[in-house]
C-alpha cells in the first residue's frame, strides 16, 4: 500500500525544516557526530568580569536599600506616593540586577535541543489501513453517511433547543413603568414638585413618589415652555399644564440619561431649546414633544402625560405615550395596550 | 555593554519624548479668585445717575447698533435689554463677553474688551435704569463644598462635567468654569447665558454652595501627582498605558536579543 501524499509531504517538510535549522545553527567546521553520543555544548562562555558584578551587586544593594526604605516610611510616613516609589524602585533595582547577571555574569551556554522525529511512521501506517480496511465491503456508503449526518445534526438541535428556557421571560416588564395616572412627581429629596418648582427656561429631574428609582422608566425631566410655544396638533396637546412637559429621562438610543438643555436666551440668533444627551448628542425639540432632530436616536424622547392636584403639584396623568427605554427590534410591537 | 547602550538611544528618545509632552499636558495650578461682589462693575453705594449720564453715549456709540437706541433690541440682530438690570450688563461686560463681533457669534468670555473699565461702569448704570434685577453678591466662603458637589452634579455637571471643564452641545460651545467667580456663577444661574438654562429656583445658600465648589475645581488636589487636564479617568488611565507600554517595550529591546546568524 503505498502512503497517502499528503501525510507524506508533512513529513517531508517537517524534516526540511529540522535540517535546514540544523544547518543554521551547526558551525561549518562540525565534524559530524555519531549517533547515539550525547551532543556537546556548543558554545560556553564564561563573561563574568569584576565590573558586571559590581553592577549586579550595586543593583542588589539598592534594592535592599529602597525596600528597608519603604519599611521605614510604612512605619514613619506614611505617604502612599514616597511608598510606591520606594517599591517601585526596589523592584526596578532588583530587575536589573537579575537581567545584567543572567546576561553578563552566569556562564552562557548555546545548545541544540535534539528533536526527535514527529510521530511513529509504522503505527501512522497502521492505522491509515486499518481505516482503509473499515470501509470494505460496504455497498450503501453515501445512504449511511448521509443518516449518521442527520443523527448528528438532530442530536445537535435537541442539544441547543433548550436554551430557550434559558432566564426569565422579559415579556411586557421592559414596558412595564413605575408611572400610573394620579402619581406624584417627586424630586430627588422626595419633595413633591410644583407648577412654581419649574421655570421657563430651566429644567428638573423628578421621580415616582413611592417607587423604585432604579427602574430605567422612573426618571423624568421636566421642562416649561411658554404659553403657545408648543408646535403639536390640538389633539396631541393634553398632558402639560401650565406649558410643562415631562419627558423620559432615558434617551431612547442606549439609555443615558439625558442630562443637558439648551435653552435659548436670544433666540433668533441661537438655536431652538431641545434636550440634549450627553453620550451621542441626540437632540429633542421640546416643542415638538420630544421630536429628534438631531443624532442617532431612532425616534422621539417618550413624553409622559401630567396634570395638577388640588395642591398644585405636578402628578402623572397616565404611562408614557411611547415605549421608554433604549431601542431594541420590537420595542413598539410588544407594547400592552394602555 | 556600550553596544547595548547605542541600541536604547532611539527607545530612550521616544520615551523622554512621551514624558515631556505628558509634562506639558498638565497644567499648572490655577489661581482662586474666590472673589464676591469686590469684583462687580457697581456697588451700593456708587453714583448711578452720573454714571448712567454718561453711559447712554457710550451705549450709543457700542451697544445700539444691535440692542437699539432705545436699548428694545433689534430683531434678528440682539435682544431688549430693559428689564434685564445691571446683573446681566455687570456679567456680560466684565466678563467681555460684550460687545460682540458679530452678533450671531457665541458670546463668551475674552481677555479684552474695547471698552475700558469705566465705561463698563457707566454702561452698567445706564442698563439699570431700565429696572431688572441688581447685581448678586454671593458669599461662597460659608459654604460647604459637598454640598455644592451635589448640587453642581445635580444641575450643572450635565454640561459642564464633574470637574467644571465644559464640553460641546449640538451648535453650542459649553465653556469651561476655570476663570468663573462666586460671582460670575451667581449672575449665570440667574441669566443663563446663551443656550444655558436658567436656575432661578436655586435659593442663594444653594448658589453660594456651588460657586464654592466651582472655586474648588480651579486647583483640584491631584492625588496622583498629575492632573492631565483633569478630564477624568480615561485619559488618565491612556497615558499611564502609553508610559508603561513604553517602559516594558525598552525592556524588552534591553533583555532581547536576536537569533544570531
Amino acid at each position: 500500500m503505498t502512503e497517502p501524499p499528503r501525510s507524506r509531504r508533512l513529513r517531508d517538510t517537517l524534516l526540511g525544516a529540522a535540517l535546514v535549522r540544523l544547518l543554521r545553527r551547526l558551525p561549518a567546521s562540525e565534524p559530524p557526530r555519531e549517533p547515539g553520543v550525547p551532543p556537546p555544548d556548543i558554545e560556553r562562555e564564561l563573561p563574568s568580569t569584576r565590573g558586571a558584578e559590581r553592577t549586579v551587586l550595586v543593583a542588589l544593594l539598592g534594592t535592599v536599600v529602597a525596600a528597608a526604605g519603604f519599611i521605614v516610611l510604612y512605619v514613619a510616613l506614611p505617604d502612599t506616593q514616597l511608598l510606591g516609589l520606594c517599591l517601585g524602585l526596589a523592584f526596578v533595582c532588583l530587575a536589573v540586577g537579575s537581567i545584567v547577571a543572567g546576561k553578563k555574569v552566569v556562564p552562557q551556554e548555546t545548545t541544540i535541543e535534539e528533536r526527535e522525529e514527529l510521530g511513529d511512521r509504522e503505527t501512522q501506517e497502521e492505522v491509515v489501513g486499518i481505516v482503509r480496511r473499515g470501509g470494505e465491503g460496504v455497498s450503501r456508503r453515501g445512504m449511511l453517511l448521509g443518516a449518521a449526518g442527520a443523527a448528528g445534526a438532530a442530536v445537535g438541535a435537541a442539544a441547543i433547543v433548550p436554551a430557550a428556557s434559558l432566564g426569565p421571560r422579559v415579556d411586557a416588564r421592559l414596558h412595564r413603568s413605575p408611572w400610573r395616572a394620579g402619581r406624584r412627581v417627586v424630586d430627588a429629596d422626595g419633595a413633591p414638585l410644583t407648577v412654581a418648582d419649574i421655570e421657563i427656561g430651566g429644567f428638573r429631574t423628578g421621580f415616582p413618589e413611592g417607587a423604585t428609582r432604579d427602574e430605567l422608566g422612573s426618571p423624568l425631566i421636566l421642562v416649561k415652555l411658554e404659553p403657545g410655544e408648543v408646535e403639536l396638533p390640538a389633539e396631541q396637546q393634553v398632558g402639560m399644564p401650565s406649558g410643562i412637559l415631562g419627558f423620559s429621562k432615558i434617551c431612547p438610543h442606549a439609555g443615558c440619561a439625558v442630562s443637558m438643555y439648551r435653552h435659548p436666551l436670544y433666540e433668533p440668533t441661537t438655536p431652538k431649546p431641545a434636550l440634549v444627551c450627553p453620550c451621542h448628542y441626540s437632540t429633542f425639540d421640546v416643542r415638538r414633544g420630544g421630536e429628534l432632530i438631531f443624532g442617532p436616536a431612532g425616534r422621539a424622547l417618550p413624553r409622559l402625560p401630567l396634570r395638577v392636584n388640588a395642591e398644585d403639584e405636578l402628578v402623572a396623568d397616565g404611562d408614557y405615550l411611547d415605549a421608554y427605554g433604549p431601542s431594541w427590534s420590537g420595542v413598539r410591537q410588544e407594547r400592552p395596550a394602555p | 555593554m556600550r553596544r547595548a547602550l547605542r541600541r536604547l538611544r532611539l527607545p530612550a528618545a521616544i520615551v523622554c519624548g512621551g514624558l515631556a509632552l505628558a509634562n506639558l499636558a498638565a497644567p499648572g495650578p490655577a489661581p482662586v479668585a474666590a472673589q464676591t461682589q469686590a469684583g462687580a462693575l457697581l456697588r451700593p453705594g456708587d453714583d448711578r445717575a452720573a454714571l448712567a449720564a454718561k453711559g447712554e453715549r457710550v451705549f450709543q456709540d457700542t451697544c445700539s447698533s444691535c440692542h437699539g437706541g432705545d436699548a428694545r433690541g433689534i430683531e434678528g440682530r440682539g435682544p431688549s435689554l430693559r428689564g434685564v438690570g445691571e446683573l446681566a450688563a455687570d456679567f456680560y461686560l466684565r466678563t467681555n463677553r460684550m460687545p460682540l463681533d458679530d452678533p450671531e457669534d457665541q458670546p463668551s468670555r475674552h481677555p479684552s474688551s474695547p471698552l475700558t473699565r469705566e465705561e463698563k461702569r457707566q454702561v452698567t448704570a445706564y442698563v439699570g435704569t431700565f429696572g431688572g434685577p441688581a447685581i448678586p453678591d454671593p458669599d461662597p466662603g460659608a459654604a460647604r463644598v459637598a454640598d455644592g458637589r451635589r448640587l453642581f452634579t445635580d444641575s450643572c455637571a450635565g454640561c459642564h462635567q464633574v470637574v467644571a471643564r465644559g464640553g460641546q452641545v449640538p451648535r453650542a460651545r459649553i465653556p469651561d468654569l476655570e476663570d468663573a467667580t462666586a460671582l460670575d456663577v451667581a449672575e449665570a444661574v440667574d441669566i443663563g447665558p446663551f443656550l444655558m438654562p436658567r436656575f432661578r429656583t436655586l435659593d442663594d445658600d444653594e448658589v453660594d454652595a456651588i460657586a464654592r465648589y466651582v472655586a474648588a475645581t480651579h486647583d483640584p488636589e491631584d492625588r496622583g501627582g498629575w492632573g492631565i487636564g483633569h478630564i477624568g479617568p480615561i485619559p488618565e488611565g491612556m497615558v499611564t498605558w502609553l508610559l508603561a507600554a513604553f517602559a516594558l517595550v525598552l525592556t524588552i529591546r534591553i533583555i532581547g536579543e536576536r537569533t544570531p546568524r
